[in-house]
């Protein structure tokens, strides 16, 4: 396999820049039987809380035009069983280990970040941007001033480099990832899921128990790509990007918007083979236009 | 991809696809199907109506935007299947009790098929209920040893087990917890449920289900599980 994708995020280097998002991943082994994982720049963890979750009560999932709701309530099985029984499978992968990690209180996120100590993942991405539970952070990732406040604190506490899941949910992201950059995160990722509501107006009901839910899908991509564009100008820390990424031309373009990397989620769903698609067709359009590495066209526009 | 042997109207709203296949599927299993690129964004998960040799059959109702552009297929053309998924029913000995509601009667035939081939001696009786209007019932009835429908009422209220029964239930959740609830302790009881899925292969938990030993995937675990495993009786 050529070169041309090998992309650094920071001191970590990615044999390609496609890392299938949390949460539409599960912990990959669902995906085995479709490919060979270690083809993928990296695996991202489902996303995990200190104590096990059972999640959302209710409909979980509502189909939008071009979209998908979701309101999983981050179901996991905790920290420590995560440990115990799939960081040993996860970590053999030849590829990046990413671990998502989501928190209720101060307390919670530290606690678990400290338990992960024990392991050599190479990233944690930190999820304050979670909308669809109080467990998910997202009363910190909509304030700059909070997000950098439980930031610092990880960053200091952690063994592992920081990157920082940012909702589209509150204040100006841009301001939002700057506070993170400030408190020693090492890298962004966004955009987590927009949050919107649905009713069954057969029913006279809401769809979801929880009232409202998280948007993702092509129908979000303009507005990831806006954010992504606004986060890159304003950090000089990496950035892996996502929201609604459905194909390798997609992918591209948040590139060219300045993503070191790209996460791929609700496509899966779709096609359960699309980050290999998009691994091949960033391939083919790096050999097409005659790059020697995709980064010569990171941040072009 | 499959290719279409035949797409056709059996009912109003009720379709029947054959397609082209070659695998091992079990009664009780569904495939994610899909003839669109990513509007509608996902595959319907739809249950194994039959399978005999290089034929695998669905029947489906026309409820929304996807399962309109698949009854709009034609024969010889295409349709992307992925699959079989899903546990599954057990393999049944002794007698056999069905009781099917409307498009949940499905998954009922290949089973009921299977059956027959497996126990030539076994009993197989089979309760059919409908909302408007009967389908697919001759079918049943030439694998039945005795056939109780129902249109337009509570197919349920006639529902009376026999001590040797096994029983499998599909259909709405309202008619099987009323099948789980009232048929003897001492019968074992399969239902099968059905859930929103997006991913049909236990990655995304929007088809988590509740059950006596913590969540279940309907996708992965399921979606036949054991009356006692996901209600209260």
């Amino acid at each position: 396999m050529s070169k041309c994708l090998e992309t650094k995020f920071n001191e970590i280097l990615f044999k390609n820049p496609v890392i299938p998002a949390s949460g539409t991943f599960g912990f990959g082994r669902e995906y085995e039987a479709f490919y060979d994982l270690a083809k993928l720049g990296g695996l991202c963890s489902k996303g995990l809380t200190l104590e096990p979750k059972s999640g959302n009560t209710g409909i979980r999932l509502w189909e939008t035009p071009a979209g998908l709701m979701n309101s999983i309530g981050l179901e996991n099985p905790g920290i420590d069983a995560f440990i115990e029984n799939e960081w040993p499978h996860l970590k053999e992968i030849d590829t990046v280990t990413i671990v998502n990690v989501g928190g209720k209180d101060e307390e919670s996120y530290l606690t678990a970040i400290e338990k992960l100590n024990v392991i050599d993942a190479q990233l944690i991405e930190l999820n304050i941007s979670c909308p669809n539970v109080k467990a998910g952070g997202m009363a910190y990732g909509i304030k700059a001033e909070t997000a950098g406040e439980i930031t610092r604190k990880v960053v200091e506490l952690s063994r592992h480099p920081i990157m920082v899941k940012l909702s589209p949910n509150g204040e100006a992201v841009a301001d939002i990832a700057r506070a993170c950059e400030d408190a020693g995160a090492q890298g962004i990722s966004l955009i987590n899921t927009l949050q919107g509501m649905a009713i069954d107006y057969k029913k006279k009901a809401l769809v979801f128990d929880n009232l409202y839910a998280g948007l993702s899908g092509p129908a979000v991509k303009p507005i990831a790509l806006r954010m992504t564009h606004q986060v890159c100008q304003a950090v000089a820390i990496p950035v892996m990007a996502m929201g609604g990424i459905s194909d390798w031309k997609d992918a591209l373009e948040f590139i060219m918007a300045g993503a070191t990397c790209v996460q791929i989620g609700t496509i899966n769903f779709n096609n359960p083979m699309a980050p290999i698609e998009i691994i091949a067709g960033l391939e083919t359009y790096c050999i097409n236009e005659g790059l020697t590495n995709i980064g010569q066209v990171r941040g072009i526009v | 991809m499959a290719l279409i042997l035949n797409n056709s109207a059996i009912s109003p709203g009720i379709f029947k696809m054959t397609v082209a296949f070659t695998g091992v599927v079990k009664p009780g299993q569904f495939f994610m199907l899909r003839a669109w690129d990513k509007d509608p964004l996902l595959s319907r998960p739809i249950s194994v109506h039959n399978y005999e040799t290089g034929q695998l059959s669905f029947l489906y109702q026309v409820v929304g935007k996807g399962t309109e552009i698949l009854s709009q297929l034609q024969t010889d053309d295409e349709v992307t299947i992925q699959g079989p998924y899903g546990n599954g029913f057990p393999e049944i000995t002794g007698d056999l009790c069905m009781v099917g509601g409307g498009i949940g009667t499905a998954p009922l035939y290949y089973l009921a098929r299977h059956y027959r081939e497996q126990n030539p001696t076994g009993k197989c009786r089979i309760y059919l209920g409908f909302r408007d209007s009967a389908y697919g019932v001759d079918a049943f009835e030439a694998l039945a040893d005795e056939m109780i429908l129902d249109v337009g009422g509570i197919i349920t209220n006639k529902l009376v087990v026999l001590a040797s029964e096994t029983v499998v239930t599909c259909g709405p959740e309202i008619m099987m917890e009323t099948v789980a609830k009232t048929v003897p302790a001492d019968n074992t009881v399969y239902v099968s449920l059905e859930a929103h899925m997006a991913c049909g292969i236990g990655a995304c938990l929007g088809c988590s289900c509740e059950t006596r030993s913590g969540n279940k995937k309907v996708c992965k675990d399921g979606p036949v599980f054991v009356r006692e495993e996901v209600f209260n009786v």
